[in-house]
């Protein structure tokens, strides 16, 4: 059987235009994806059954026992963190977020380690930002600045930039320009017009660089900066002054070197800078599919995007204080929940280590170097795949995942759900 | 079982059965006002005011720019910050709060239904997710189709039936209440950084923002739509901008309404109701609107007042909160959408030592007092642009007392004496005009006082606000005081506001208008816009429309197309 407009449960492109075959239950063929969209929606290996700890040793259970060993961790908990959602639906986050409140615990997702940065510079300056389609339509000048879509966004750059067409460039990249910023020449580089590349640890001077420019002060920009030649600047300049329509998108290398989120605020500017001469915006590419749900669901429930402590009944939003790894440095937190993430691949070894020494309880359809400490592992139905919800695309577009296959692993909505029950009844029999 | 209730003794405001501060007794059962009751819950009202729950015409509460806003101000976020309570969740915000304290606040006004006015189609999910998410409010939402490819398509074409086809394929793809015009043909302008006057030519597309408006507004009303357009003209903000406010009022004049009720709704006017050609000679033109409004009967108005203080400001005018921006220097977020419109973020502080800010003050309430048929006003402040919903208190207190309103406007800068006519009003709203703003009228301008909404007469949705005053009350800070904390409000016939404090928190429905199209004329436009998926939208025809899930306590109205 052949499912259209599956939407793909990978990265923040979440292109919404894949053809699946199902065979048996099964998903056969994939058209459409980018390669590692592909193999997510090809499907590979699974816990397969929820487990409890028992010295030292991961024993199959029920859901049930396992569910319920959870509530019981997360109501004796002084200190609970509730970490990960960026790999699963806001229905899902929704129930976490309720839970938090519940047990008083900090709520956090992995942009606290990612595009956090970037949140702290938009509260700073604010965001001039556009959907992906208005680029498509629109943009004759693309700038890819510390991010690598020929990798990580494979599909990126087809559906909504250099490659796509659009009604006011209806020959595609003929008629657009393409500029990648970055400390090395990456596959996206090789595409572009313009490559400039910068020393490692140099955004913020470079973009600061380009905002004299484009400001016109060309007098105080010195003849090189972070290893770029002035004239290669001045060039870069004039192709965002004569764009009718210019975009910036920026990943990683920019908001995780040296400078971080004020690089952001910094390019920010250059981007208003900009927008002086023509319109011009700018684009955080979000990197799970599911990372900027989450901050959305956060930010209208608790009215904070995320680490926010829920310890006093009311939100309390500090990252650097309150964010997961802010809490497991300090050695603070007692017990932690993790779900559709990875902190033991992804976090300072340092909070690692603390984990080690609290109950741990992982939520996610794959094993990974988390489940090798995890107190309790629950499997979940892999959102987009079998188990449809809604996700937030980089440009902050909704979509309903939909559900191609039946599993009998339950959806994390449901998990989250019978932990809030479980956990309500615990707290309730306490207080009485 | 069936639930019964009865509210004795109260003082009844209910202008849409003419019940002018009768003593009077309410029987609701199963949430409906009844004829009797046998074995009621007995509130015991006390001579205070009674009035039907309040209906917000206007208020930004839930979708993707009131979000943005959320996100990128936590130093607002902090200003409302509330623990949970056995009741509650977390509270959090002022001037843009969470959905959960949005429902709370509202409900503590006494008010049960609020219409979010401005839906970006292709993020209407994320509308409805937050509506999901806040509590007590029955609501509904109006998507923006003004500055959309389509609609100009057809306006450029002149075929009305298509442009008719398209808004009934729109509404329902989003589960929309009706037609949002924003900035019409300024926003596509903004995309390249420019904008539109009334007459402009919009860049590309070979039609101009009058074109758009008197087009919607026919198309509109080749439906029995229960509300007219909803209009946020051009140049919104700029000062002179009351002539082209009145020309757009013009352009519907000859338009029919298949109801009875206006075929246009001119929303948040204090931002249009300016003179002068600068800041510097900006002055008050509220009595020329107010003069139109009196001497018409096609425009309906609300209020857009302002609540002095800081705020957020959003809109899907995105030129407009560029240039807002330009002038503080404030942060500002801007978010332009493909093919449909767009929407810009800033905060803003109206202070009544700037001269522009206290004219602006003085505007709003100047429309309030100087158009004569309260039927024809909304109580709003466009929230949260001209302040936070949680001022209308402030607002009711001062239409209601020339005292407040002078002794105001002398700790306020003195143009409020040389540039409006504000300290020259003696009219003083009484609590029947009141309940007209705040929901009689605004039940009527939405057409939702034939669901039940804006009333008490028998059928009627239980939603009453039991303030905590008597008629006879003069004093401005008690009327302000009762407005903000109800004694008890009602919402579907359960009482969820006690003294002030929440006590319980039903979810709320969404109203969602069916334009029920000619089917011939749905397949006529279905190439074209098959096409604009096809080739520019950046999501597919299949996953666009709102699926049922978003919906889960829905309310249809259905609109039979006109013969």
């Amino acid at each position: 059987m052949e499912v259209t407009d599956v939407v793909c449960p990978l990265c923040g492109c979440v292109c919404d235009d894949v053809v699946v075959e199902v065979e048996d239950n099964k998903v056969t063929k994939v058209k459409g994806a980018c390669a590692v969209g592909k193999s997510k929606l090809m499907g590979h290996g699974r816990i397969t059954s929820p487990a409890i700890r028992e010295n030292g040793i991961l024993k199959d259970c029920s859901y049930d026992a396992a569910i319920k060993r959870t509530a019981e961790i997360l109501a004796a908990a002084r200190r609970p963190l509730m970490y990960g959602w960026s790999s699963t639906v806001c229905e899902a986050s929704k129930v976490g977020i309720e839970l938090a409140e519940e047990i008083g615990a900090v709520i956090d997702n992995t942009a606290s380690v990612c595009h956090g940065p970037s949140v702290l510079a938009i509260q700073d300056v604010g965001l001039p930002s556009c959907t992906l389609g208005e680029v498509k339509n629109r943009a004759d000048l693309v700038i890819y600045w510390g991010a690598n879509p020929a990798a990580a966004h494979g599909n990126h750059m087809k559906r909504y930039s250099y490659i796509s067409k659009g009604y006011f460039l209806p020959e595609g990249k003929k008629e657009k320009k393409l500029a990648v910023v970055d400390v090395r020449e990456t596959k996206s580089a090789k595409l572009a017009d313009v490559f400039i590349r910068i020393e490692p640890g140099k955004d913020y001077l470079v973009l600061s660089a380009l905002r004299a420019l484009l400001l016109g002060y060309e007098d105080v920009v010195p003849e090189e900066v972070g290893g770029v030649p002035k004239k290669d600047l001045l060039e870069l300049v004039k192709m965002m002054e004569e764009t009718k329509f210019g975009i910036i998108f920026f990943g990683m290398g920019v908001t995780h070197s040296r400078g971080r989120h004020n690089n952001i605020v910094n390019a920010i500017q250059v981007t208003r800078a900009a927008h002086k001469h023509t319109k011009f915006n700018i684009m955080p590419m979000r990197g799970h599919y599911n990372v900027n749900g989450f901050n959305q669901v956060c930010t209208w429930e608790t009215g904070f995007p995320y680490s926010v402590d829920l310890s006093e009944g009311y939100a309390w939003y500090n990252p650097g204080e309150t964010s997961s790894t802010d809490l497991l440095m300090r050695g603070e937190c007692d017990a932690a929940l993790f779900i559709a993430t990875d902190p033991g691949a992804h976090f300072p070894g340092e909070s690692i280590r603390h984990l080690s020494k609290i109950p741990v309880i992982q939520i996610d359809p794959y094993a990974n170097p988390t489940t090798e400490f995890a107190d309790v592992v629950i499997p979940a139905a892999i959102s987009g795949i079998e188990a449809e919800g809604t996700v937030y695309r980089m440009d902050n577009i909704p979509l309903r995942l939909r559900k191609i296959v039946d599993t009998e692993y339950m959806t994390d909505e449901a998990i989250m759900k019978g932990i809030l029950k479980e956990t309500r009844l615990l707290t309730l029999s306490r207080r009485l | 079982m069936a639930i019964e209730l009865l509210i004795k003794n109260g003082v009844v405001y209910d202008p849409i059965n003419g019940v002018n501060g009768e003593k009077k007794d309410i029987c609701i059962r199963d949430g409906k006002v009844v004829a009797e009751v046998k074995n009621p819950t007995v509130l015991d009202a006390k001579g205070r005011v009674v009035m039907p729950g309040g209906v917000d015409v206007h208020a930004h509460i839930a979708g993707g720019k009131v979000n943005s806003g959320r996100l990128f101000r936590p130093e607002d976020g902090r200003r409302g910050s509330e623990p949970k309570t056995t009741a509650c969740r977390a509270c959090s915000g002022y001037s843009v709060p969470n959905t959960f304290a949005t429902g709370y606040r509202y409900a503590k006004m006494g008010y049960t239904f609020v219409m979010e006015p401005a839906m970006p189609p292709l993020a209407a999910r994320h509308t409805h997710e937050e509506l999901i998410d806040t509590p007590i409010l029955d609501n509904a939402t109006i998507p923006l189709i003004d500055n959309n490819w389509m609609t100009m398509d057809y306006v450029k074409s002149g075929d009305i039936d298509l442009l008719a086809a398209y808004i009934a394929w729109i509404i329902k793809a989003t589960k929309g209440y009706g037609v949002k015009v924003v900035n019409p043909g300024g926003t596509e302008a903004w995309a390249w950084a420019k904008n539109c006057d009334l007459n402009d030519a919009v860049p590309h597309f070979d039609v101009t923002p009058a074109e758009i408006v008197k087009a919607l507004a026919e198309a509109n009303e080749k439906f029995e739509m229960p509300h007219s357009i909803h209009v946020h003209g051009n140049m919104l903000g700029h000062p002179g901008n009351y002539e082209m406010t009145l020309d757009t009022y013009d352009l519907v004049k000859g338009v029919k309404a298949t109801k009875d009720r206006p075929v246009m709704h001119a929303t948040h006017t204090q931002f249009f109701a300016y003179g002068g050609t600068t800041w510097g000679d900006f002055e008050s033109k509220a009595k020329a609107i107010a003069d139109y409004v009196n001497n018409n009967e096609h425009v309906s108005i609300d209020l857009g007042s302002v609540i002095l203080g800081d705020t957020t400001t959003m809109t899907a005018d995105g030129p407009m909160e560029y240039s807002l921006h330009q002038i503080t220097g404030r942060k500002w977020t801007n978010h332009d959408v493909e093919l449909e419109t767009g929407s810009g973020i800033t905060p803003f502080l109206y202070s009544g030592k700037v001269s522009v800010h206290t004219l602006q003050w003085a505007i709003g309430m100047e429309l309030a007092l100087l158009i004569k048929d309260p039927w024809k006003v909304a109580l709003t402040t466009d929230h949260p642009n001209a302040g936070p919903f949680v001022g209308y208190p402030i607002l009711i207190s001062m239409l209601m007392s020339k005292k407040r309103r002078d002794e105001s406007a002398a700790d306020m800068h003195s143009a409020i004496y040389k540039k409006a006519e504000l300290p020259s009003i003696d009219r003083e709203l009484d609590l029947y005009e009141i309940a007209i703003i705040t929901r009689a009228g605004t039940a009527k301008i939405l057409g939702l006082d034939a669901h039940g909404k804006g009333h008490l007469g028998l059928g009627a949705d239980a939603d009453v606000a039991i303030y905590d005053i008597t008629p006879e009350e003069r004093d401005a800070g008690k009327i302000q005081k009762a407005f903000l904390n109800t004694k008890y409000t009602i919402k579907g016939g359960q009482v969820v506001v006690m003294d002030g404090e929440v006590v319980a928190a039903p979810a709320g429905r969404t109203f969602f208008v069916t334009p029920e199209c000619d089917p011939k004329l749905t397949e006529e436009m279905m190439p074209n816009l098959k096409d604009k998926f096809e080739h520019y939208y950046s999501v597919t025809f299949a996953n666009y429309p709102v699926q049922d899930a978003y919906v889960p306590n829905p309310y249809e109205i259905k609109a039979p197309m006109r013969g």
